[in-house]
């Protein structure tokens, strides 16, 4: 403005004059966004000025230094071994895995339950395509917890406690008599062969384990398994031979017109080195059975050996699979209904089958629609695993956001550390699945 | 998307700024009401009746500060607070003072800048369990599975002390008491552990009372007591100061129903002092002459209100105890009104 006044009337067109910032649209979305941003600067500076004096104010600062504090508190599902005498950042790592545990199966069921259910909700069967939208519409509809709630009072208020799998003395008598019409037997028994035991504390199941395992190191205290090590190298090193096998049948194929057999070459590939190495370890499986005295009278609270699957953690799964898997199918649906329905004729024509239309025609084309709001879904499952705290599961909300954050009172610190490592988690997902994305997107030449 | 972001910093920053605070005694006598950290919902101790009135051995304590500070027992507004959120309501001032079985400990005293001003019940951790399982000491409890409410000093001392015995337990994390008392029932848990008076408290709601027992255990010191921020000296010499009164009271055998009696005739001076017959103790505090003795008007004097709430004529029947004044055996123990 200033400018302006100081120039001579019918100045040239090309003097630039401060008003113009304002009153030339080349310039004013620029001007506008400078102003909007030092507001937004200033604002932030503001917000964390006022923290760091109200802080003060109360005595306090920020200080990580709880996250070498002995923790002092035991956390029931564990990934990696930790005891009350570990320190609170281990026992956030705890949580952390735990997170990434559920998040993880959680993520994979819903896919396959969302493609299923949103490729069965365009089936041409009433039935079929009714009760998917049933699914659907049900899981969408009402809020995730009480989903989880649900799950979790069915799941252990269903099943007996570990007690009625317990052999008293009472049974123990009435065995050793030789009527067996008066034979007693425990309210309830194990599933599959006695390796699972479904009781209202979560699911005890039998636990691999080898006689002679090829022994582990420790690195940064997490423990590596030379064991699990060795079979997964094995695991790999046959998928590696057996593609190296495929690919050359299909050379031998091209060559000639004649696919050489290769399935049992592919199966002995594929599980003969694996077996050898489980059976040259001895492996076994490790029952889980209540611990009982000389006499057969079973004592103790628990099912000893094998190990527990603690029902917070299968309510969590299941609801969250259930609940993004309808999500997941909307997006499906409306994947395949993107895909022009001339495809689905050209493929008839050609003589393909309903299934393989789907297969090979449909699906990976509708992959390209479908992977980017899919992404979104694994976000929202991986964010709402906090929600595990209402089942008290203890993932890295229930470990960091909940018991240190209560035992050491940094609110601050424990909720910024949350923040900011859901939000590593969640950058990283997508960056993986942008990956993928890109590697399955219409490719233009 | 700047917009939102813009927005969201505003409601942000207006939460902060709230947070700030002068003295406590001005704003509750500005604002005419006390606002107290209350259990969630504890029987005997805090929790709503069926008419949606506070009552309780922690609640009577808060009515009773009302009644000092702003002369009337019934204004008082009742916060719940969860193990969790207790020490972050009081210390963001979203309550005055918090009278909710919260412990006494050094850290809380120290690191998380609180006032622990009185000591209102002395605890200790204890161990419920079904009669059925057979058990008679919390030593037998190797390889059980038991429910611990978190936020609280209880998970610390269960680790400290199945450690120390060398036997091993299942731990059960839950958010409240009732989640906990409705997974012990339903049997996913063998033991419960909490607070001794919270046991008694659980026991007595519970239907089938007499088939549950608490193990002869006690494995910590529990002193539970009201508690006010750091460096508001006055507001907590308020709050002890009242419940100081109450226990004198008890002490002097001042009770609701004789005390108009007592100041008409009483010739001990010290009680003269406490009812604001003569000196000039409640001022001192910036309060009014007869502070105390509204205080003791609102639910009569310290051992009434025990049993009223949590006495053994009431369904959770704790005894005095450790509880009683230290003239009958007890640790409850006045300094002088003087």
């Amino acid at each position: 403005m200033t400018l302006a006044t100081g120039m001579p009337a019918g100045a040239p067109k090309e003097g630039f004059r401060l008003s113009m910032l304002i009153y030339d649209t080349r310039f004013r979305a620029i001007t506008i966004q400078v102003v909007v941003l030092i507001a937004f600067l200033l604002l932030v500076g503001w917000l964390v000025d006022n923290t760091i004096q109200n802080l003060a104010a109360k005595d306090k600062n920020i200080d990580f230094g709880f996250l070498w504090v002995r923790a002092g508190y035991d956390i029931e599902q564990q990934l990696i071994p930790y005891t009350n005498d570990s320190v609170h950042g281990r026992a956030v790592i705890i949580g952390l895995l735990n997170t990434l545990l559920v998040a993880f199966f959680g993520c994979i069921f819903a896919t396959i339950i969302g493609v299923l259910a949103g490729v069965l909700r365009l089936s041409k069967n009433w039935l079929v395509s009714g009760l998917m939208t049933i699914y659907v519409e049900t899981f969408r509809n009402v809020p995730l917890l009480l989903w989880i709630i649900l799950v979790f009072v069915v799941t252990s208020e269903t099943q007996p406690q570990p007690n009625a799998f317990k052999i008293t003395q009472a049974m123990v008598d009435s065995y050793a008599t030789e009527d067996t019409s008066d034979d007693i037997y425990p309210e309830a028994s194990k599933m599959l062969f006695g390796t699972v035991a479904l009781t209202n504390r979560g699911t005890y199941m039998a636990a691999p384990l080898l006689s002679r395992p090829l022994g582990g190191t420790e690195v940064a205290s997490i423990p590596a398994n030379f064991s699990v090590l060795a079979t997964l190298a094995v695991i790999i090193g046959s998928v590696l031979t057996n593609r190296a096998l495929l690919r050359r049948a299909r050379l031998v194929q091209e060559d000639t017109g004649l696919r050489p057999t290769t399935w049992w070459k592919s199966l002995l590939i594929l599980f003969a080195p694996v077996v050898l190495l489980l059976v040259a370890m001895g492996f076994h499986l490790e029952i889980p059975v209540f611990p009982s005295n000389e006499a057969g009278v079973s004592t103790g609270f628990n099912f000893q050996g094998g190990f527990l699957v603690q029902h917070s953690f299968t309510a969590l799964l299941i609801a969250l699979s259930l609940y993004t898997g309808a999500f997941i199918a909307e997006i499906v649906r409306a994947g395949i209904l993107a895909i022009s329905h001339g495809q689905t004729e050209a493929a008839f024509a050609l003589g393909l089958r309903p299934g393989r239309t789907m297969n090979l025609i449909v699906l990976p084309q509708a992959l390209r629609v479908i992977i980017p709001p899919l992404i979104s879904q694994f976000l929202n499952l991986t964010k709402n695993t906090s929600l595990g705290i209402a089942v008290s599961y203890l993932d890295l909300r229930g470990t960091l956001g909940g018991i240190t954050l209560n035992q050491t009172g940094r609110e601050l610190e424990c909720m910024l550390l949350m923040m900011l490592t859901y939000l590593i988690i969640s950058l990283l997902i997508s960056s993986l699945m942008n990956v993928y994305n890109n590697a399955v997107k219409l490719k233009e030449r | 998307m700047k917009k939102t972001v813009f927005l969201g910093a505003l409601a942000a920053s207006t939460v902060i700024a709230g947070a700030a605070f002068a003295g406590t005694l001005d704003d509750v006598k500005a604002r005419g009401e006390l606002i107290c950290g209350s259990n969630t919902g504890l029987t005997g101790f805090g929790m709503p009746d069926a008419n949606g009135e506070w009552i309780g051995f922690d609640v009577a304590l808060c009515r009773a500060v009302a009644a000092a500070v702003l002369g009337d027992p019934s204004k008082v507004k009742f916060v719940p607070t969860t193990g969790e959120t207790r020490f972050t309501a009081l210390s963001s001032g979203e309550v005055d003072v918090l009278i909710r079985n919260s412990t006494w400990t050094y850290s809380r005293d120290s690191d998380l800048k609180l006032d622990f001003v009185a000591v209102n019940y002395y605890d200790g951790q204890g161990f419920m369990v079904k009669k059925d399982l057979g058990v008679s000491s919390a030593k037998e409890l190797d390889g059980a599975t038991v429910c611990i409410q978190t936020g609280t000093t209880t998970e610390l001392n269960l680790a400290d002390f199945f450690k120390f015995n060398n036997i091993s337990y299942t731990p059960v994390t839950v958010q409240d008491d009732s989640e906990a008392q409705r997974q012990y029932l339903s049997g996913a848990c063998d033991a419960y552990t909490t607070d001794a008076s919270g046991l008694a408290a659980a026991r007595a709601t519970m239907a089938d009372a007499e088939s549950h027992i608490i193990l002869p255990e006690i494995i910590s010191k529990e002193p539970l007591g009201p508690v006010v921020r750091h460096g508001d000296n006055q507001w907590g010499d308020i709050v002890r100061w009242t419940f100081n009164a109450l226990l004198i009271a008890e002490e002097k055998g001042i009770t609701k129903a004789n005390i108009e009696e007592v100041a008409a005739s009483t010739t001990d001076p010290e009680v003269r002092r406490m009812l604001g017959l003569e000196g000039e103790m409640g001022p001192m505090l910036g309060l009014d002459a007869g502070a105390f003795k509204a205080a003791i008007l609102a639910g009569g004097n310290y051992g009434e209100i025990f049993e009223a709430n949590i006495g053994s004529s009431t369904p959770i029947g704790l005894a005095r105890g450790l509880n009683a004044l230290w003239t009958q055996g007890g640790l409850q123990y006045a300094p002088p009104f003087r």
